[in-house]
């Protein structure tokens, strides 16, 4: 068997990403405390020069798909679309964790190594073409998760949050796992082409391709953290510290997105009809579930978990359209809902001082008293999520509304809009909180400039967005041919 | 109808995998927990011997048996694990639990029965041809069509190594140990002191 070098081109960001982790890891031993900096520089860099790398083989609508390995990794637009958008989460992660990293003097290299080896488990998960590329992808960002959430390894509230994301875990890739079986043993094959063509000979109901695909629905419903399989999320968000809570709300989502469209879409597209009933049950759930157990919260990162949860819900609905209309909704919602997350985790960076975190709504009190820009930033982020126009998130909303609505499914759209009115009000409530009442302390918000100024432009892109997105929805309809 | 000798060591073996897995996860006692898992694993190298996967085989007795278990029976033995409080939920649970296994059971049941996965489904294979090596076969596909999530793996090893150092290794004040460095840069007066004393005469003269 002849090998061509060119054919790991493709490749490229993958192989960096890996190169310059392994890097990081070494280099780590070297630096010392006080010039831990260097490290976050390693990292920030390796974001820039992976997103030129992934820039330079992206050839626009008319570049065809690219499959390299056998089979096993695919380069196409989808793909390049959603590693930018992660590259971008990613630095802006890392500028918002090193502040509260120093605070809990866990400002260690091994946060920033294991959160590239994720970042690189979630590009294998997007380019993924096979099975088992999938569930390796899966498996390392799993893996570097739940070493992260109990990196704070003092802390029992973290180490119980990780025993059980780890457990849970474990589980939901066990039946991923059994899922991919069942579909391996009914198509005799691995690769997701193959399989759609062997899904058309079988027909779309074949028992044991039906079997398979309740359990690979379980496995990605996990990873996205859908009703009923959402246990872990409220107790992993709130135990983990907050620069890995951050890292789990933000990226990870957009891995998952593409999972479920590459195994329910490419490999088994003819059992829509399958696929779709299940996952109207799974929003349905997660809707209602995230909205209104979010309004009981009074610690916010466990609010924005549910929260989280809510937001899946719509996710899944762009992709139960099984519309190219549907999923390019899907992965815009996805895209926008990351970018509000990662905001509103660091608003609760920006708040944490030494040994006080700002986790309960009551830290956000009066805070327009204390900093009205950064209370202006909150308000953003928070309308943005309940879905107020005229902030990007009312569009991302809209659009996936517009896609459920074309495929005849009108009461399931105004359920979804009945439950994002209950959710508004638990985001009202925080900006009612930071505008009307009066603050416990009045201590000046004290924060090095790059997470202001990347907090203050991740906050205005929520209303920027609204007029600048034309270029990503564009993207995000040609990365599925409209 | 005679069963070939193939379907009687396969379900000679099956037999006990299953009750070996059934042990595991009921003995009280947490070693025997461990040993029985040795006997799972040992019974999975005979099916695997049968389908003449022979190298998968002697690797999983190898890696699994020789060196992951005994590694593991010195954890359980070193680690005081009370099992009462670990089943204390038990009997809470157990009703609700049953009845979803059962469920699941029989569904898988009708799933993976004869009717989709019996023999008439799937053709007989091929015997291999004579000096057919199984380590070889799986070396040239691991390097060439697996490459890619075989170099994932890798990965996974390395996140996994790098989760553990950075979860355990710790610099604990209380523990002791030696600088060399500054072992050899010791000097007399660090450590010396001389005390000028008179001499003094025995009380009984």
């Amino acid at each position: 068997m002849e090998f061509d070098i060119l054919t790991l081109k493709p490749l490229l960001p993958e192989l960096f990403v890996l190169t310059m982790a392994c890097l990081i890891l070494v280099a780590d031993l070297y630096i010392s405390e006080a010039r831990r900096g260097i490290v976050h520089m390693m990292a920030m860099l390796t974001l820039v020069f992976v997103a030129i790398l992934t820039m330079r083989s992206y050839g626009g609508a008319e570049q065809a798909t690219v499959m390299v390995m056998n089979g096993t990794f695919v380069r196409d637009q989808m793909g390049d679309i959603l590693k930018l958008a992660i590259y971008v989460l990613m630095a802006a992660v890392f500028v918002y964790a090193k502040h509260d990293l120093r605070h809990r003097k866990l400002f260690v290299g091994e946060y920033y190594v294991l959160a590239l080896f994720g970042m690189l488990g979630m590009m294998v998960m997007i380019s993924a073409a096979s099975l088992l590329s999938m569930y390796l992808g899966l498996e390392l960002l799993a893996l570097s998760s739940y070493a992260l959430v109990a990196l704070e390894r003092d802390s029992a509230r973290a180490s119980e949050s990780a025993m059980k994301y780890f457990v849970l875990g474990a589980m939901a890739s066990g039946a991923l796992l059994y899922g991919m079986s069942m579909i391996y043993g009914a198509t005799g094959s691995l690769d997701l082409l193959e399989i759609s063509m062997a899904v058309r000979d079988l027909g779309s109901d074949d028992i044991v391709l039906a079997f398979g695909l309740a359990f690979l629905v379980v496995g990605v419903a996990f990873k996205f953290g859908a009703v009923p399989f959402h246990m872990w999320l409220p107790d992993v968000y709130h135990g983990a510290p907050t620069p890995v809570t951050l890292f789990l709300a933000a990226a990870p989502k957009l891995a998952a997105f593409a999972m479920a469209i590459r195994l329910f879409d490419l490999a088994l597209g003819d059992m829509h009809i399958h696929w779709q009933g299940m996952l109207v049950f799974l929003a349905v759930l997660s809707l209602a579930l995230g909205n209104i157990v979010a309004i009981a919260q009074t610690n916010l990162k466990r609010m924005l978990a549910y929260s989280t949860i809510s937001h899946v819900g719509f996710m899944l609905l762009g992709i139960l359209a099984g519309t190219p209309a549907g999923y390019a909704a899907s992965m815009f919602y996805a895209i926008i809902y990351a970018i509000m997350a990662a905001g509103t985790f660091g608003m609760i960076i920006l708040l944490s001082r030494q040994g006080v975190e700002a986790e309960n709504l009551d830290h956000f009190k009066g805070l327009n008293k204390r900093s009205p820009w950064f209370a202006a930033v909150m308000m953003f982020l928070l309308a943005s999520l309940a879905g107020v126009p005229p902030f990007v998130g009312f569009f991302a909303k809209l659009q996936v509304l517009s896609a459920v609505v074309d495929i005849n499914l009108t009461w399931l759209a105004v359920y979804a809009v009945i439950m994002s009115v209950i959710g508004a009000f638990y985001y009202l409530r925080v900006i009612k909180l930071m505008y009307l009442d009066a603050p416990d302390t009045d201590e000046p918000i004290n924060a090095p400039f790059d997470l202001k100024a990347v907090l203050t432009v991740n906050g205005l892109a929520q209303l920027l967005l609204t007029f600048l997105a034309g270029p990503i929805i564009a993207a995000c309809g040609a990365a599925f041919g409209i | 109808m005679t069963m070939p000798i193939e379907a009687i060591i396969f379900y000679f073996f099956a037999a006990i995998l299953v009750g070996a897995a059934l042990a595991v996860i009921s003995v009280r006692n947490s070693v025997y927990a461990a040993l029985f898992l040795v006997l799972a694993f040992f019974t999975s190298a005979g099916i695997w011997m049968l389908l003449e996967a022979e190298f998968l085989a002697i690797t999983l007795v190898l890696v699994y048996v020789g060196a992951v278990m005994v590694l593991f029976l010195f954890v359980v033995m070193m680690l005081d694990i009370k099992v009462e409080p670990l089943k204390a939920g038990f009997a809470r649970y157990l009703p609700v639990g049953a009845i979803v296994a059962l469920v699941m059971a029989a569904e898988m049941f009708l799933v993976l029965g004869a009717k989709h996965f019996g023999m008439e489904r799937f053709p007989v294979p091929q015997p291999n041809p004579l000096g057919y090596s199984n380590t070889e076969e799986l070396g040239r596909v691991l390097y060439t069509e697996y490459y890619y999530p075989f170099e994932i793996a890798a990965v996974i090893l390395l996140v996994a190594i790098v989760a553990a150092i950075a979860l355990t290794l710790r610099k604990r004040p209380e523990t002791k140990f030696q600088d060399p460095a500054l072992q050899i840069q010791v000097r007399k007066e660090d450590r010396l002191r001389i005390v000028k004393m008179d001499a003094e005469k025995r009380a009984d003269q």
